[in-house]
């Protein structure tokens, strides 16, 4: 990384140009798409397997916790295993007038984990609105859902909730080492 | 349903809300809990052993890093379901997929580091498997936050 970092001659300190920035942030993604270590003091293994000073790799992370690259340094619990056995994606069709308002309510739900506006297929699929509910029992899901769709209202026109019966694959984000 | 103790519960509640960054942050989240750093290293070295965590580290949001992401859905015939699955699993692409009960009944994500791409990767899929992919991209993100209390 010798080349990207230069002294400036006037004020004497290091100048990183962005595009060094970049390929910086991008060694970080690959370093820690498998996990953070967990050791005492993980963002210094880090950043010496990637041969920058901690501060600077603390830096970036900050950076990019900032700007929403990262959202969170994080666990991410296997929902399954922690006994949240009914995953259910509850679908909405809403008026396209007052979704975003209502999508940001729906979002502020405790119990709802994602939730996105998506565009319609008329007529295999009519809904435009998607909130992950999950529960430890279809019941539980379905309680939830009922008071999401109190929050709707006379704006939704129809839903429907879309149990997973079986994981087909999951291997998670992988970004290429290219 | 694997039983965790009550330093479990704290563990798995704390760290979904996410790690400080700072010279020691496991210290600083042991303290907040009343543990010592190492039993919090052990128990979280232990809770991913046991796949109660699947993950944990910097949770990277895709298309803020560049690349595209898509909800995809097919709607395929129960006697043809296993063969599609196979055929749509063979794409590296394709991040996850789930049996869900609808019509449309295979859904799955398609991680991509372009919107070319995951248009020539939908094509693909269409073309070998003779189903139609319907393409279902996030418009607008209101939230995204698992959060289980357990």
């Amino acid at each position: 990384m010798s080349v990207c970092i230069s002294r400036s001659e006037v004020t004497g300190e290091r100048e990183d140009s962005v595009e060094c920035l970049a390929e910086l942030d991008r060694r970080i993604v690959l370093a820690t798409q498998a996990g953070l270590p967990l050791v005492s003091r993980p963002y210094d293994e880090l950043a010496g397997r990637l041969g920058v000073p901690s501060e600077q790799l603390q830096r970036r992370l900050r950076v990019m916790l900032a700007d929403g690259r990262i959202r969170r340094i994080a666990a991410v619990p296997n929902h399954y295993r922690l006994g949240y056995v009914a995953n259910g994606m509850s679908v909405w069709d809403i008026d396209d007038l007052c979704i975003d308002a209502l999508g940001e309510r729906v979002g502020a739900l405790d119990f709802v984990s994602h939730c996105y506006r998506r565009p319609r297929h008329r007529p295999d699929w009519p809904y435009n609105f998607f909130a992950m509910v999950h529960g430890h029992g279809r019941d539980e899901v379905y309680a939830k859902v009922a008071r999401i769709a109190e929050l709707l209202g006379d704006a939704c026109r129809g839903h429907d909730v879309l149990f997973s019966t079986r994981i087909l694959k999951k291997t998670g984000m992988r970004l290429r080492p290219d | 349903m694997t039983r965790l103790d009550k330093t479990d519960r704290a563990i798995v509640n704390r760290l979904q809300q996410g790690l400080p960054v700072c010279d020691e942050p496991y210290q600083a989240v042991a303290d907040e809990l009343g543990i010592s750093e190492k039993t919090l290293l052990k128990r979280i070295e232990r809770l991913l052993e046991d796949r109660l965590l699947t993950r944990f580290g910097p949770l990277f949001d895709a298309e803020r890093l560049g690349g595209a992401l898509s909800l995809c859905a097919m709607k395929i015939p129960l006697d043809e379901f296993d063969r599609v699955s196979e055929q749509v699993n063979a794409f590296e692409q394709v991040a996850h997929n789930y049996e869900r009960e609808h019509l449309l009944n295979m859904w799955f994500v398609l991680a991509t580091g372009s919107v070319e791409e995951k248009n020539d990767v939908m094509r693909e899929i269409e073309a070998v498997t003779g189903h139609r992919v319907f393409d279902m991209p996030k418009e607008k993100e209101y939230y995204v936050g698992l959060h289980l209390a357990v």
